[in-house]
């Protein structure tokens, strides 16, 4: 399988372009927040008193000051349109990497953490067009994007290569896409559990005027996980079936395996917590947070420091 | 979630009469089963059973693992040798193996049947009966409306049954019932195949539990290396294998006896030594085939990693691959011995291997004498040497092979009854003398040394070898078809929303109608919000807006899922609170 070098190149140009544009979209979001405030504290109270934000287009379209758009609103909005910019050069670095390996484009590190951002995106964009209101949790959910991304191009970066014949596989396709899918998504919800817990111990001072209420934080953490977690669960029956034909048996407590399982089990308390009487509110959001630390752990420490089966997905 | 709160069911209560101590005896005991039994199966038990779940899963990550890697867990032991024991005595190193595990998952399935039952019931009552009542204050509902419209009742309810009407499985369950005063109600919901969902999920948890069981018990998997170019390997015992482990209820008398043979391996590498694809063509034999007396007919197969061969209810896997350099000794009296063992690769990346090709003289029958002349052949093989006077291997395939091996001549120790490796000399025997290095030389194939009696040892070729892998597993479908039906049952509960809708139609004269509209969510689903708006400009279209409701103002409907995330508590009717 011989490597298409221009195409390999133009993919990290695309991934670097996505990334600066994703900074670009971070400042329009930032300043969402230091724009002139009084008519979007109005803005704010519709949304919180709302239960419904999450429902509920309308909320947005109430006009925060008469005359129009503040500054604010405007950075804001930008900061949407930037951010789908940036997606447009991200799908294109994944794609040509795909196009110039000649396979799917998930097989080391960097192109998972890049994958996982895309979904991450893709994921908030969906939600941003049904729930508008929600809009000032851009900057939030871009910043771990962020982080996600420059340590995937500096550190985990792999350059262009096939992979080892345990890869080639399709079940690689099913499994490792809907895993990706799926961290992307319970991503934004942590994103959002996290963001509750800050507003309601009021550690947010000032940004929380602009931040949507605990009820909307509570409500997009829940309906993400909602359907993050079924992925995420086909993805864990996915990678036991592609090891039963590539490893000779579905489940062997592999370090990742376990990982995943432990992962599994805390999203299912999530689930529990949220109709456990007097866990909803308070424990539940700690339990999701707890869950994707464990995504990332599994994505991050097994690989690289403790060998599994699972460890030539890593940095050679 | 637990039966309600009524007297244990006592038989023995009247002769327990007399006898006032011994009866409060037995009813704290039983109190304390029904306590115990109550508290097991609430929700909270669960969600703490699973936080141990999960934290009692980790340590089986974090550390290595028996039944993983035991050089791993030696290695540990010589890093940590005063904090290794005490993990081992708890059994960190098998902790999927130990008792407090099982304990908790035992628990889990104890606790999820003993929840699940009544609720089973309780669904195939629900599943029967009416939906419930409409409360007499609608008002008080999450979601509530009222108007007084220019319609007579019937009107108004026509348009409700047809609103809540559609098709078979958009419609809601619906009941009407007549109220004392000439109020007429309609009550409606929907979704109840969230429940059936919800139930799906958590039995299949225990169907996959049952079907990990079967492979437990019933389960083998067995490794063994075999030579291509022809050579076979039988199923029909466990002695056959390199590697051997049975499920608990497996004795090895039941294997299904098919034969393999390996007739030819070939493996693909990139130009830097990345190995890009193994194939082994192999030929079978099924178990029935055997038992038939019928040796000439084999299917033949393409084995590869990702493609295993499945026969007679087992898989064979092609696991490694290695070679096995061939040696022919010459005596001088012109006696021959051909030998070929497999050799371990030691670098995997470019497949440097050691190992030790043993020989016995022939004809020699004098014990003493027998161990004196006893050789063994031992060393390194390059698939792709570097040449030189140290040869290394430089890349992974059969390019330039060649062996720099030592010969060593005296008493190997097969006869002393210890089991040796088979990929080296016994240590001991060089280090008391028995054994001696008589010849060192590099070899290409057809090259030969000669040792100091004349004896000649020549390196004829390498053919390359598999291991391969058999696994029998009766338990994998059951397994495979719950956790399919986990997947559906658990979309389905999530994805399926529970929601009630009362209307009461009373009338008010001159041909007048006054509505009362209420909802309520069942589950933690947002979004009846909307819904419910929907239904209402559908019940009351645009007299809704000249008729504000007079209830305590709910402009913007609050969340359906009861309780404010401020106060914590649910405050309304959940899902549990009314079964
Ligand atoms: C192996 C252990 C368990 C796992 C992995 C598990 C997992 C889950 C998951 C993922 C959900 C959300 C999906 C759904 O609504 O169907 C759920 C819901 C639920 N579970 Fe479990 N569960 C377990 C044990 C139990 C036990 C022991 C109970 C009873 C005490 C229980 C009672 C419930 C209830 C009542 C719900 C519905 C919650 C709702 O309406 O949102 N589960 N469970």
């Amino acid at each position: 399988m011989p490597i298409d070098p221009v195409l390999a190149a133009y993919s990290d140009d695309l991934y670097i372009g996505a990334v600066a544009v994703y900074v670009i979209a971070m400042f329009l979001h930032a300043f969402e927040f230091v724009g002139n405030r009084k008519p979007v504290r109005t803005k704010t109270l519709v949304a919180t008193s709302g239960g419904d934000v999450a429902d509920a287009p309308a909320a947005d379209e109430t006009p925060a000051a008469p005359t129009g758009r503040t500054r604010s609103d405007k950075c804001g909005r930008m900061g949407v349109a930037v951010t789908l910019v940036g997606l447009l050069l991200h799908v294109g670095a994944i794609v040509a990497r795909g196009i110039a390996t000649e396979r799917w484009p998930l097989g080391n590190m960097y192109e998972f953490t890049s994958a996982i951002c895309l979904a991450a995106v893709v994921c908030w964009l969906v939600v941003l067009r049904r729930s508008p209101s929600l809009r000032p949790v851009g900057a939030f959910v871009l910043s771990p994007v962020l982080i996600l991304m420059f340590l995937g191009g500096t550190v985990l970066y792999a350059n262009a290569a096939p992979v080892v014949p345990a890869l080639q596989s399709y079940w690689l396709a099913i499994h490792v896409t809907t895993v990706t899918i799926a961290s992307g998504l319970l991503m934004v919800s942590g994103v959002a559990s996290i963001l509750y817990l800050l507003v309601k111990a009021g550690k947010t001072g000032k940004l929380a005027a602009k931040l949507p209420g605990v009820d909307a934080l509570d409500r997009l953490a829940y309906r993400v996980t909602v359907v993050g977690f079924p992925i995420y669960t086909f993805a864990v029956i996915a990678g036991a079936i592609w090891a039963e034909s590539a490893w000779g048996r579905f489940w062997g407590w592999d370090p990742k395996e376990t990982v995943a399982f432990v992962a599994w089990v805390v999203y299912a308390a999530y689930l529990h917590a949220r109709a456990t009487s007097g866990w909803r509110t308070t424990g539940a959001p700690w339990i999701n947070v707890a869950g994707f630390v464990t995504i990332v752990f599994n994505l991050f420490f097994i690989n690289m420091v403790v060998a599994g089966l699972h460890s030539y997905a890593g940095l050679s | 979630m637990s039966s309600p709160p009524t007297a244990p069911p006592e038989a023995a209560a009247p002769e327990s009469e007399g006898r006032p101590p011994r009866q409060s005896a037995a009813r704290r005991v039983l109190a304390f089963l029904r306590n115990t039994w109550r508290g097991l199966t609430s929700m909270r038990t669960a969600l703490i059973l699973l936080f141990l779940l999960a934290l009692a899963a980790l340590p089986g990550a974090l550390l290595p693992q028996r039944s993983l890697n035991q050089q791993l867990v030696d290695q540990y032991f010589t890093d940590y040798p005063t904090l290794a024991p005490i993990l081992d005595k708890g059994g960190f190193f098998d902790v999927f193996a130990t008792p407090w595990f099982a304990a908790i998952y035992l628990l889990l399935m104890i606790s999820l049947i003993g929840c699940l039952v009544p609720r089973n019931l309780d669904f195939a009552r629900a599943m029967r009966s009416d939906p419930v009542a409409t409360p007499r204050n609608l008002a008080r509902l999450p979601h509530h409306a009222t108007a007084t419209l220019d319609e007579a009742p019937d009107a108004v309810l026509a348009r409700v049954r047809t609103l809540l009407g559609g098709n078979r499985f958009r419609a809601w369950q619906r009941a009407e019932r007549d109220e004392p005063g000439g109020a007429r109600t309609v009550s409606a919901e929907k979704g109840r195949l969230r429940e059936a969902g919800n139930l799906v999920f958590h039995l299949s948890l225990v169907g996959l539990l049952v079907g990990l069981a079967l492979g437990k018990l019933f389960g083998y998997e067995g490794q063994v290396i075999v030579l291509s170019g022809g050579s076979q390997f039988c199923n029909s015992s466990i002695l056959g294998y390199d590697s051997f482990r049975a499920g608990l209820r497996v004795d090895g008398t039941e294997l299904a006896p098919f034969c393999v043979r390996v007739d030819d391996f070939a493996a693909d590498y990139l130009p830097n030594g990345q190995p890009d694809s193994y194939r082994a063509q192999i030929g079978y034999q099924t178990a029935e085939d055997v038992e038939a007396g019928d040796t000439t007919r084999w299917s033949s197969y393409d084995l590869r990693v990702n493609h295993p061969l499945r026969v007679d209810g087992a898989r064979v896997y092609l696991l490694g691959h290695g070679y096995a350099p061939r040696f022919t000794v010459t005596w001088p009296d012109g006696q021959q011995r051909t030998g070929q063992i497999q050799w371990r690769p030691v670098d995997m990346t470019t497949m440097l291997s050691e190992g030790a090709t043993k020989f016995e003289r022939p004809g020699v029958t004098d014990p003493a004498q027998r161990q004196n002349s006893q050789l063994a052949v031992t060393g390194l093989f390059a698939p792709t040497s570097s040449g030189g006077q140290i040869i290394t291997s430089v890349y992974p395939d059969l390019r330039n092979p060649q062996v720099a091996v030592d010969v060593l001549r005296g008493d190997l120790g097969l006869d002393d009854g210890r089991g040796q490796s088979i990929f080296s000399v016994d240590q001991a025997q060089v280090d008391s003398g028995a054994l001696t290095r008589v010849a060192r030389a590099n070899l290409l194939p057809g090259e030969s040394l000669t040792l100091d009696d004349g004896t000649q040892v020549r390196f004829d070729d390498v053919t390359p070898w598999v291991s391969l892998q058999v696994s029998h597993d009766p338990g994998q479908e059951t397994v495979l078809i719950f956790a399919i039906l986990l997947l559906a049952g658990l979309g389905v509960s999530l994805a399926v929303k529970r929601r009630r809708f009362w209307v009461r139609v009373v009338p008010a004269g001159d041909g007048r109608t006054e509505v009362r509209l209420g909802g309520l969510a069942r589950t933690d689903q947002a979004g009846y919000g909307e819904e419910f708006d929907r239904l209402r400009a559908a019940v009351l279209g645009a007299a809704n807006e000249s008729h504000p409701p007079p209830e305590p103002s709910d402009p913007i409907h609050r969340p359906e899922s009861s309780g404010t995330p401020e106060t914590g508590e649910p405050t309304g009717p959940t899902d549990r609170g009314d079964t």
